[in-house]
Parts: C-alpha cells; sequence; structure tokens
C-alpha cells in the first residue's frame, strides 16, 4: 500500500493531483467522480461581474495551446450561493482561486471567500490577461511581497500564491510571497504568447495575445519549480502541461510536493484520474512507501554555477 | 444542489465501421457503439472528437462535431464532415477497425414543444447533418416536418433522400438553379406560414438564414432553436472559450456553446 498523502502548508491533501484553476467545475462531475482528486481547485473569481475577453479565445499551437479567456466571472455573491455549496457534496478540499485588480480589491476577496467550506485560497496573482499587456503582481518582487502582505493580512486561511513565467525573477519573486505570508506556491500559470494567422494576418486570438498552456510548457514550468522549491522553504504545487505520470515525477523530483493538471484535462476528461492511479502503480513499482520520499529528490548537488548562471540568463 | 451529479458523459475509443465520402465535398464516418451510450444521444448533441495524429496531422485538442445519427437497434453512432482542417484530414484517414476516442454525448439538444406540430427545418451544407437527427425525431413523435435544404449545387445536396423517408416534405433551393437566394427562401417560409405549416423553425449555421428566420419568427409570432458553433477546448463547460453573446431580456448575455449550447432559443440569439 503506497501512501500518496502530502501535505500542503498545514492543509492534508489525500494525493498530490489536482486541478489547475480555469480547467475544472463542477461541470466536470459529470464525467467522473470528483472525490478522487486530492483538491479541487475552482476557476479564478473576481469580486465582481466580468465578462471575459473577446472571442476567439482559444487557438492550437503545434501540441500546444493558446488561451486568453479573460477571467469570465458571476461575482463573489454568486460564488458563495452556489458554488460553495456545490463542493460541500464531497471530501476532497476546496480551493478557491481569486484574483484582483488592485492590492486592496484583491485582499477584500481574500476576506469574503474565507467561509466554512474553502480549505485555502490560491490567489492568481499572475495570470496575464487581467491588466493591460499582462502585467500581473507577481512579475516583480515588490509588488509580489505587497500584494501578499495584504492577502496575508485577510485571511487565517492557507494562502497559495499562483505565480508566472512572465519574469525574470523568479527565485526572488518566490521568496518574496514567502515572506509576504505564502504557505505554498502554485508555480505556474500559463506564459504570455501569441499566433498569427498567415492567411488573414490576424492574430489567432481574439485578445491579441494569450497564454501558453500544454506540453511545451513544460520545460520552462518545471525549471520554475525547480528554483522555486531551492529558493524557499515552503511547498511548492508543480503546474504547467502536466500529462502523463513521468511528468508527475518529473515534477515531483524536482521539488514539487503536488501537482496541477490543466490543459491534458480538456484532451483526456479522466486525465487526473489516470495519474492517480499511475502514480500509485509507478511508486509500488519503484518499492516506495510514500509519494514523499520522491519531493525534492532530484540529484544536483554538482551543478551551482551553471544553475546560477542560468538564472542570470534571459 | 440537492446531490452529486450522475456522470453523463462518457471518453470511449469507438470502432471505425466506414469511412466514406457521400459527394465531393462531405464524408460519413460510422462508429460502432454501445447501446448504452446511443440511449443517451439526442438530436442537436454533439460529440468531443480525439482526431488521430495521421497522415502528418498533428491535431492537438478535440474537436467538437455533432451527432449526425445515432441507432441503438444498429449499435451506430454517424458523422458528418467536411475536410477543412488537420482535425478533419487526420479524421478522413480512419479506415475499418480503426479506434477513434470521442467524449460525449454533450450539450443541450433541440426541444420540440407540445404545440408544435409542424415544424420546419431549414438548413444549409453540412448543417443538413446536425438537423438530421432532428427529423427522426420529429417523425419519432409523428409531426409534420418541412425540411429547406440549401447548397451550391444540386450534388452537394444532403440527407434529401433521409429526411423524404423519414416522411417530410422536402425542398430543395441550390446556387446553380438560382434557387437560394434569400428572397426566394423567404417566399418560401412565407408559404408555408401562410399554409399553417409553420409552427417553430430549426436552423443552424448560416448568418444570413437567422438573420431571415428572425425576422419571419418575429413578423408571425413563431419561435425557433439554432444550433450554433464556436471554437472550443474542453467541450464540457470548464474553460468557458467557447462563448457567444446573445440577448435575453434587456441585456447581453455570454453563454458557452458547449454547455447551455449548442442548441439555442433562435430570437435569442446574435448574428454574427
Amino acid at each position: 500500500m503506497v501512501d500518496l498523502s502530502v501535505d500542503i502548508g498545514g492543509l492534508k491533501l489525500k494525493n498530490p493531483i489536482m486541478p489547475a484553476s480555469g480547467t475544472f467545475s463542477e461541470d466536470l462531475a459529470e464525467v467522473f467522480d470528483l472525490d478522487r482528486l486530492g483538491a479541487h481547485v475552482t476557476k479564478t473569481i473576481t469580486r465582481g461581474w466580468r465578462d471575459g475577453n473577446p472571442t476567439p479565445r482559444v487557438c492550437e499551437v503545434n501540441g500546444s495551446m493558446l488561451n486568453s479567456i479573460g477571467i469570465p466571472s458571476k461575482g463573489v455573491g454568486a460564488f458563495l450561493e452556489k458554488v460553495v455549496p456545490f463542493y460541500a457534496h464531497y471530501e476532497t478540499p476546496l480551493v478557491v482561486s481569486i484574483s484582483g485588480n488592485t492590492a486592496d480589491e484583491f485582499a477584500t476577496l481574500c476576506s469574503e471567500v474565507s467561509v466554512p467550506g474553502v480549505a485555502a485560497i490560491e490567489v492568481n496573482i499572475s495570470c496575464p490577461n487581467i491588466e493591460e499587456d499582462g502585467k500581473a503582481f507577481a512579475i516583480r518582487p515588490s509588488s509580489t511581497h505587497d500584494v501578499m502582505r495584504k492577502l496575508r493580512a485577510a485571511t487565517d486561511l492557507p494562502l497559495w500564491a499562483k505565480l508566472t513565467p512572465n519574469t525574470g525573477e523568479t527565485s526572488e519573486v518566490a521568496r518574496a510571497a514567502e515572506e509576504g505570508g505564502a504557505d505554498a506556491l502554485v508555480v505556474a500559470n500559463t506564459i504570455l504568447s501569441m499566433a498569427i494567422d498567415i492567411n488573414t494576418r490576424r492574430p489567432k486570438l481574439g485578445n491579441l495575445m494569450g497564454g501558453l498552456s500544454g506540453p511545451s510548457l513544460k520545460p520552462i514550468a518545471l525549471r520554475m519549480a525547480y528554483q522555486c522549491a531551492r529558493a524557499t522553504n515552503i511547498p511548492v504545487i508543480g503546474c504547467g502541461g502536466i500529462s502523463t505520470i513521468e511528468d508527475v515525477i518529473e515534477y515531483l523530483i524536482a521539488g514539487a510536493s503536488a501537482v496541477q493538471v490543466g490543459t491534458a484535462t480538456f484532451i483526456h476528461p479522466t486525465a487526473m484520474i489516470s495519474l492517480i492511479d499511475g502514480l500509485e502503480d509507478w511508486l509500488a513499482g519503484q518499492g516506495l512507501s510514500s509519494v514523499r520520499e520522491l519531493v525534492g529528490s532530484v540529484i544536483d548537488g554538482e551543478q551551482d554555477e551553471a544553475v546560477v548562471f542560468m538564472e542570470a540568463a534571459p | 444542489m440537492d446531490a452529486v451529479p450522475s456522470i453523463k458523459a462518457f471518453e470511449l475509443p469507438l470502432s471505425v465501421k466506414s469511412n466514406d465520402p457521400v459527394n465531393g465535398e462531405y464524408r460519413r464516418l460510422v462508429l460502432a457503439a454501445p447501446q448504452d451510450l446511443l440511449a443517451r444521444c439526442r438530436a442537436g448533441q454533439f460529440f468531443h472528437l480525439l482526431c488521430p495524429q495521421a497522415g502528418g496531422e498533428t491535431p492537438y485538442l478535440r474537436r467538437p462535431m455533432s451527432i449526425y445519427g445515432f441507432y441503438p437497434d444498429q449499435g451506430e453512432l454517424h458523422f458528418l464532415y467536411k475536410v477543412t482542417g488537420a482535425g478533419t484530414r487526420a479524421l478522413a484517414t480512419l479506415a475499418l477497425g480503426d479506434k477513434l476516442n470521442v467524449l460525449g454525448p454533450l450539450g443541450e439538444p433541440f426541444t420540440i414543444a407540445d404545440d408544435w406540430q409542424n415544424l420546419v427545418l431549414v438548413a444549409r451544407g453540412v448543417g443538413l447533418a446536425t438537423l438530421a437527427p432532428l427529423a427522426l425525431e420529429a417523425n419519432r413523435l409523428g409531426r409534420k416536418l418541412t425540411a429547406i435544404c440549401s447548397a451550391r449545387h444540386p450534388d452537394y445536396l444532403m440527407s434529401t433522400d433521409y429526411f423524404a423517408s423519414l416522411g417530410a416534405d422536402v425542398i430543395t433551393l441550390t446556387d446553380a438553379e438560382g434557387t437560394s437566394d434569400l428572397g426566394n427562401l423567404e417566399q418560401v417560409i412565407e408559404g408555408l406560414v401562410a399554409a399553417g405549416r409553420a409552427d417553430a423553425f430549426y436552423t443552424c449555421g448560416s448568418n444570413r438564414m437567422l438573420r431571415l428566420l428572425q425576422t419571419i419568427g418575429e413578423r408571425h409570432g413563431i419561435p425557433g432553436q439554432i444550433a450554433l458553433e464556436q471554437q472550443m477546448a474542453c467541450g464540457i463547460g470548464m474553460c468557458h472559450c467557447c462563448v457567444r453573446p446573445f440577448n435575453r431580456g434587456d441585456r447581453q448575455v455570454h453563454l458557452r456553446v458547449c454547455r447551455e449550447g449548442p442548441v439555442f432559443d433562435m430570437m435569442e440569439a446574435i448574428a454574427w
């Protein structure tokens, strides 16, 4: 019997597989039993109503996809009234993803969603679409620290900070989030990208630019998860391009304590279930008794100089 | 919210029974499907197809495709498609015995209200595929159906024999014969309205037809339904990629084609 349970900043999960925000909703309950998952992570909500971005909101690139959904949200009232009670039917802990245009608005929402039934709050300080030109709090250490301090003061629930690949200061941002009060880091969101139809010469997304997700993102997000695990003393939840059991194991070895699965669910809606079963089988096959034995087991002792050099590279 | 939802959509690898051209432009894909899956299907619903990586094509996301036919007795699920991109080019390579991974059935189906005795179906090209199972349902319910089928050329008219075999009155309009223009279509439909043969309209796909049917519908107080398309990612409702705007009351709302649709109230739909 393999122990799949992990502890994410005080929150115990029965297994380390959970959905990435924006790729999961109540609708998936019509495809499989949601209680199999380690956690439920909602699509990001904002305080007020948001329509989201113009269509097309999605396009595919070779082996991956771009999206610019733009966080359509029915607002916090509808969320507390309908979504939170839905998940009360499940034992799996509910993690609510939130975002805001300003640090104060963000903190107010953080306080408003700190209600019974919510086990942790994922703060999406990285969504590349919410502000003009893809700017987000988690691009810089200072803005990360400021917003995390305000969010920390607004709730007693565990806070997971979702970081962005659209930064050149991954380790510094990770440390700023930790110092600002994050209990865990989710690494990472989509990377700002673009695709153009060569026949019409128009960008393929209505919003012109969007976030890349899927297998192409994995090496980038894996590198970041590794950097964040080294830079901080809080759990890292790996996220980016995970679709196979090998991907999950790679993130765990890199230092992630758990992983989020997103785009793979669009291709195979039961992908997360396959990964939970596959992880258990793989660990058993390796003679490991706990998934925790794998976390951070990367052998990298002689590589310090290269790591420093690569971090300085653009 | 009283209980956990039941499982309604299934991801299954189905075997290809045939995949043949029906004319110069369209192909029909017939899959062997379990009876309990077929029993869940309704006219207007769709499946999300994981097109194979074949023929040099590498489609990534699933492709939504409306159900052309579902036959629990024969154990068959049918799709009609036009080869237009990487996904459908890959689909065209499927041969007898190959497996195709499907997810479904998905979306809200067409409905036929109790007092809609005379149905009018208006479609062009591949839109006829989406409306074909509606003819079967109308036949099952004993409703009268008029199918107005439009195409570029008589050779590209599809499903007309199928509609006729289900007892529908079939009216064909083609560009080649100069009968498919909107003016003529309006006259044809107005003729049906005057004869008391139009309690509800069903359509899909065409902007011009939608506008015309909305005008006629408003003029005579005739309701209708429309099946719409949009680029999709998940097909289930999580990602909110496939929204379209609709008029509801005095405001505009965004609805998901995969979840609240693909069948919508014709009068609420907004031409694009």
